[in-house]
């Protein structure tokens, strides 16, 4: 299938639809071209969400790989522009949507700093902050090696992966309301304090979860098929990550223990005791092994944040106290399931007009942050994500910059793939682990 | 409890109809009243908000911590305009033609060693009158632990910047997008293209100036404006 135009511009091009591939077979067959230039996406099965790929073939080797992004680009940076800074939680979890809770601490952390609450925010948020994040960080990288094993053809990893993801799941569900895009956490804290329960529940998981590691390490480990498919696949090393900014598991893959979580510690991560997961392979096997080794660190550190939670740190604020900044979000579950606390509706109705002031200006106009700019970073599961977020002085954000580590680690992807079989791109594309909602924004 | 402010024809709010965003770049006080109303629109009885734009800081030595080692050890006190501490932050405001010299140098000086760039991004500020438009780089040094960022400005008449890909080469995505969205012109880039918006849009979205667009909302014959027509308290 082809147009003079077409032709014209491009050489001979060939739609494929499925089932019609002897029409390209015999087509090429007679053709004197010698390269076959495929475009795979942006929507494809393999591509990881709406990526593109554009690959030059010769024969079977790829001579040039090159991505397209922008198909999921929802203008957040400048939507946050237009809303109160609380608001803005609620626009960044939706960014990389398998890691909602990094977007908002690396967020709120911004707002904090150029506030200069840092300090000020209470301990038993930050714990709550660090057990949510680790909980997120089990969750995405389940998605990456469920997904990862699918793309490679084996469907039993996929399932394992999703099945124990749902238990992170269900925790979310549990304690901020939602399965994704929770907008818990808020500049000053988190939204709303542990349900009751919640520690019996992550304690369940805790107990549950290493085995289901375990059964997923037994699916891949030493899997020969899966071994031969990502051995030596997706070489990147540690010039090149440095060179194009790469970070995350792909880095330590390549044998730099760099973890934010360790090097600039935030959070209170100093205080919790945890390895840095590391490989010297540099291929796809080794950021596998990196990131199933960072789940099992992942457990210890939710343990670590769970004792406190339930111990010394039971009953304290989840929100700063200064009533300027922290938002009146006492919630109370009504018989229609949702709702304001009675309590706070009665003290705000009845007791305070300050506290009903106070409630009001919080809602409608937000607070004000001093002008200037920050930049936080914190360790997600895929890298440095960090906020460039500037004020002018007002309620809303001057500018909001994320430093989305699926966007940097993207950027890789030819340098791992060129040189390389075709059947390796999709390996390559997996071991990144980008999320387009992040790479786009 | 009505104040002047909300009175048709005061002479505190001015002349010309007030903007949300400042038509007069001189003034340090960006805008008066709660909503910029010019009649009595305003219920609130509250007139006496007063918003200021942020001065142009710019710090004295000693800086504090490792930034006084770092700025000496850069040692391209010509380049750079001014040097801003703040929130524990050190900020290099270069000049524009000096930018690919000062990365290039706080990359390879082993006092230095910058090697991570966690990438380019613009910021406009369309009040500041000849360098409207702000490339922002933040760097951070692996080696030493420490993090600085590198600001150069263009202005909007002539919006180029030198590229800094071949200092980071990982900076070629984000100065496509920085051009895509504020359309810094980035001298030296290998194909420098748009990568989110479509190859044929037109405009810059991340500029100020850019309408966010939605649609009023109708409900009853009333309607309310979409999000950057909607009064604003800042």
């Amino acid at each position: 299938m082809s147009t003079a135009y077409d032709e014209a511009t491009e050489g001979k091009v060939y739609s494929v639809n499925g089932a019609d591939w002897d029409e390209v077979v015999t087509g090429v067959r007679d053709s004197e071209e010698e390269r076959l230039v495929v475009n795979m996406g942006p929507q494809h099965p393999s591509t990881h969400g709406v990526l593109r790929l554009v690959l030059t073939l010769d024969g079977e080797t790829v001579t040039e790989a090159r991505s397209v992004i922008g198909y999921l680009h929802t203008g957040i940076e400048k939507n946050m522009e237009f809303r109160t800074w609380t608001q803005g939680s609620t626009f960044v979890t939706r960014m990389d949507y398998l890691s909602p809770i990094f977007n908002e601490t690396a967020y709120c952390m911004g707002v904090e700093k150029l506030l200069g609450i840092t300090d000020r925010v209470p301990e038993r948020a930050q714990a709550i902050r660090v057990m949510m994040m680790e909980l997120n960080r089990i969750s995405s990288h389940l998605v990456a090696m469920g997904t990862f094993g699918m793309e490679l053809g084996a469907t039993t990893p996929f399932l394992f992966g999703y099945r124990d993801r749902e238990l992170v799941m269900d925790l979310f569900e549990y304690i901020t309301g939602l399965r994704m895009n929770h907008a818990y956490v808020r500049p000053g804290g988190v939204s709303v304090d542990l349900p009751a329960g919640t520690v019996d529940k992550v304690g369940e998981f805790l107990k549950e979860m290493p085995k289901r590691i375990k059964d997923i390490r037994k699916l891949l480990d030493e899997n020969p098929v899966y071994v031969r498919r990502t051995k030596d696949v997706g070489y990147l090393d540690l010039t090149g990550c440095m060179a194009l900014g790469i970070t995350g598991p792909i880095l330590r893959a390549a044998g730099l223990p760099w973890d934010l979580r360790k090097t600039q510690p935030y959070c209170g991560y100093e205080t919790y005791e945890f390895d840095v997961a590391t490989e010297r392979g540099c291929d796809v096997y080794s950021r596998y092994l990196v990131r199933m080794q960072e789940m099992e660190e992942s457990l210890k550190i939710i343990e670590q944040a769970l004792d406190r939670i339930a111990g010394p740190l039971k009953g304290e604020p989840v929100m700063i106290e200064d009533k300027k900044i922290g938002w009146p979000a006492q919630l109370a579950l009504g018989p229609d399931g949702f709702g304001n606390s009675p309590d706070h509706i009665a003290h705000i109705m009845g007791t305070s007009m300050e506290a009903l002031i106070h409630h009001f200006k919080l809602v409608t106009e937000g607070f004000r942050v001093p002008a200037g700019q920050a930049y936080a970073s914190i360790e997600s599961p895929k890298g440095e994500l960090g906020a460039h977020v500037v004020s002018d002085g007002g309620t809303r954000p001057y500018r909001v910059h994320f430093r989305e580590p699926s966007f940097c680690n993207l950027q890789g992807f030819p340098a791992m793939a060129e040189g390389g079989q075709v059947a390796d791109v999709i390996a390559a594309v997996a071991s990144i682990d980008p999320v387009m909602g992040g790479v786009d924004r | 409890m009505t104040s002047p402010d909300n009175l048709p024809g005061s002479p505190d709010s001015g002349e010309t109809p007030e903007v949300p965003v400042p038509a007069v770049p001189e003034s340090p006080v960006a805008r008066r009243g709660m909503f910029g109303a010019q009649d009595t629109g305003d219920t609130s009885g509250y007139g006496g908000l007063v918003v200021r734009r942020a001065p142009q800081i710019s710090t004295p030595r000693p800086y504090g911590g490792y930034f006084d080692e770092l700025v000496d050890a850069l040692g391209l006190d010509d380049a750079i305009e001014r040097v801003v501490v703040d929130r524990g932050e050190l900020t290099l405001h270069v000049k524009r033609e000096r930018l690919v010299e000062v990365c290039q140098k706080l990359r390879d000086d082993p006092a230095l060693r910058f090697e991570l760039s966690l990438g380019v991004t613009g910021v406009h500020y369309p009040h500041l009158a000849g360098e409207e438009l702000h490339a922002v780089i933040h760097l951070c040094s692996m080696t030493h632990n420490r993090r600085v960022r590198v600001e150069a400005s263009a202005p909007d008449a002539d919006p180029h910047i030198p590229s800094t890909v071949g200092v980071y080469p990982g900076h070629d995505w984000h100065e496509r997008e920085a051009y895509d969205f504020f359309g810094i012109i980035f001298d030296g880039h290998p194909a420098l293209t748009r990568i989110m918006m479509p190859d044929d849009w037109e405009g810059f979205p991340q500029r100020k100036d850019y309408p966010l667009g939605g649609i009023p909302v109708e409900y009853r014959g009333a309607t309310i404006p979409s999000p950057d027509q909607r009064r604003s308290y800042s």
